[in-house]
């Protein structure tokens, strides 16, 4: 049971990495993810129902969440929009294109059909079916960390974050930002294609109506992470996103299960999400603005200081 | 080195806005050259830059560079071979991150690849590069943590060690405090000289102009009123350019302030 969240949070997890790559390291508001994810369990759930092996069909999840993602930086870049409007465009025409990926039904089942989660209590069969589970999402979640630590710190990645952080010192180095855009938004969205891949067989269907929302979980589960320590590694970023997905998801489930005893039920989530996000922003302003105070205080002693100082020397 | 041609551009043509920037400029620039270009606010100082560097495309005219015809081609493309600072010391460096990932990042120019460029010998060589500016011991230190005077600096070094052809400096050191201003324009002064390099130089010190450079431009009204190099330039002196100013545009000053005004 503890087990299903950290499944469940790790699942969540590479796409809260994938948020955190357009909303943290491009500084790109891309909403592109509520589509891109259903997109990815979508391609995976006919993937897999159609018989191909389940590696096949998360490569393919990644890819369509890649190409789902390289769409909204093309109108972005192309009609120069900004790029919130660029993504919910492509949510809104993804939501078309996901129905016509499952063949015209709002919800394809995984039943009867092998699926990771199917699979993993069968390889690792000498450990609980729960903790086969886990440990083989935790080595998929792991190995896709990795390799973006890795690509963040290749010169391509490194130009990707100064990107982020200031537009113009790119152009001036002589980058195309609009190509290093439709990489780092396709990657973005590729991660998120392939969480969605996974969800789908963890909960054994695929539905159209299923990324409603996720941006928002998302940024929640940054949030959250970013509460438990600062740093600007990127390493540490990821696994920050990757304990936040997991403590995000962990609030979820207390949600549910003791929510009724004040009056909340799951139509709440939601909301209260929303209300999170609203709090962590507001806890981080009220924190900034206390250490810049905090600093203030420390200027005006330093000084105050070397004042008294002058003057006993003189 | 680069060559303008009947350059005009006018900003919002057509609409009551409409406003003559640029007006058939012409302007030769040799290799080696230094050169300070002043003239008050809206003379077109800022636009001739821009178009020189591609963040607006020309109205009229043809740009050439180092024999290429570089008019159509966008500013990312231009970067290559024209490094630009602006008076902002904030638009050159990213502040999210380390001094030493905005240095590899501005070590070679154009797309990167999926290398790991940054490793302890390219370390070495970039605190070497930073003794100058006291940043030696800092390259793991966010840039954002720097005062305006040292991202400056280091903007000047990042713009520098990609050896550019051309270097234009955009009123660089106006938004720093003299002590700071006089750092960075040593250092300017410092790597023109080691890099052999050509530069334009927007300024509103008229004195450091004449002293600064082998040539001097003056503009007013989006057109160059004065050309000036070699010994012609060195004669001049403040009062002189104020005088020559009035008789070239028949306008008059109660002092020099007109010419002396910030952006």
């Amino acid at each position: 049971m503890l087990e299903g969240i950290f499944v469940d949070g790790l699942v969540f997890s590479l796409m809260v990495i994938g948020i955190l790559i357009s909303y943290r390291i491009l500084d790109f508001p891309d909403l592109t993810c509520d589509g891109s994810v259903a997109t990815g369990a979508a391609v995976a759930a006919m993937t897999i129902s159609n018989g191909f092996p389940i590696f096949i069909a998360l490569i393919l999840s990644f890819f369509s969440g890649i190409i789902a993602g390289m769409v909204t930086a093309a109108i972005h870049n192309k009609l120069k929009i900004p790029g919130l409007l660029a993504g919910i465009l492509t949510m809104t025409m993804l939501y078309s294109v996901n129905l016509r990926i499952l063949g015209n039904k709002a919800n394809v089942p995984l039943l009867r059909v092998e699926t990771i989660y199917t699979k993993l209590p069968q390889s690792f069969s000498f450990l609980p079916p729960e903790w086969a589970s886990l440990i083989g999402t935790l080595l998929v979640v792991l190995f896709v960390k990795v390799l973006i630590d890795i690509f963040f710190r290749t010169d391509l990645g490194v130009a990707m974050g100064a990107m982020g952080g200031n537009e113009q010192m790119v152009i001036s180095q002589g980058l195309n930002p609009d190509i290093l855009k439709l990489m780092g938004i396709g990657l973005s969205n590729g991660l998120i294609a392939l969480s969605g891949g996974l969800l789908a067989q963890y909960q054994g269907f695929a539905d159209a109506n299923l990324g409603q929302g996720m941006v928002v979980q998302g940024l929640a589960a940054i949030m959250i992470g970013e509460f438990l320590f600062s740093s600007n590694r990127i390493s540490l970023l990821t696994l920050r996103a990757i304990f936040g997905a997991i403590i995000y998801k962990a609030l979820m489930f207390f949600g549910r299960k003791y929510g009724y005893l004040v009056n909340i039920t799951p139509n709440d989530f939601k909301l209260l999400t929303g209300i999170l996000v609203i709090a962590s922003l507001f806890i981080a302003q009220t924190r900034n603005a206390a250490s810049s105070a905090g600093a203030k205080k420390k200027a005006i002693a330093r000084s105050l200081a070397r004042r008294k100082e002058d003057s006993n020397n003189a | 080195m680069l060559d303008l041609t009947n350059i005009t551009k006018v900003f919002y043509p057509g609409t009551v806005n409409e406003k003559m920037a640029l007006d058939n400029v012409n302007l030769h620039v040799n290799k080696g050259d230094v050169i300070c270009v002043i003239g008050s606010n809206g003379s077109g100082k800022s636009t001739l830059f821009n178009l020189i560097s591609g963040t607006y495309p020309v109205t009229n005219g043809k740009i050439i560079f180092d024999e290429t015809d570089v008019t159509a081609s966008p500013e990312y493309k231009r970067a290559m071979t024209i490094g630009r600072i602006f008076q902002d010391p904030t638009k050159g460096t990213a502040a999210n991150m380390s001094i030493e990932d905005n240095m590899i990042t501005a070590m070679t120019k154009g797309m990167k690849g999926l290398k790991i460029s940054l490793n302890n010998e390219k370390r070495q060589w970039f605190r070497e590069l930073l003794k100058p500016i006291g940043l030696e011991n800092r390259l793991k230190d966010n840039v954002g943590l720097l005062s305006g005077g040292q991202r400056q600096a280091l903007t000047l070094l990042m713009t520098v060690m990609s050896k550019p052809k051309m270097l234009l400096l955009d009123e660089h050191t106006a938004a720093l405090d003299p002590r700071n201003a006089q750092i960075v324009m040593d250092l300017t002064a410092r790597y023109i000289k080691e890099y052999s390099l050509t530069a334009l130089m927007v300024t509103h010190n008229m004195q450091f102009a004449i002293d600064f450079g082998n040539r001097l431009i003056m503009m007013d009204e989006g057109l160059i009123i004065l050309d000036v190099a070699g010994e012609q330039k060195e004669q001049l002196t403040v009062q002189e350019l104020v005088r020559r100013f009035k008789d070239l545009r028949k306008k008059t000053f109660d002092n020099d302030e007109g010419l002396l005004t910030r952006d």
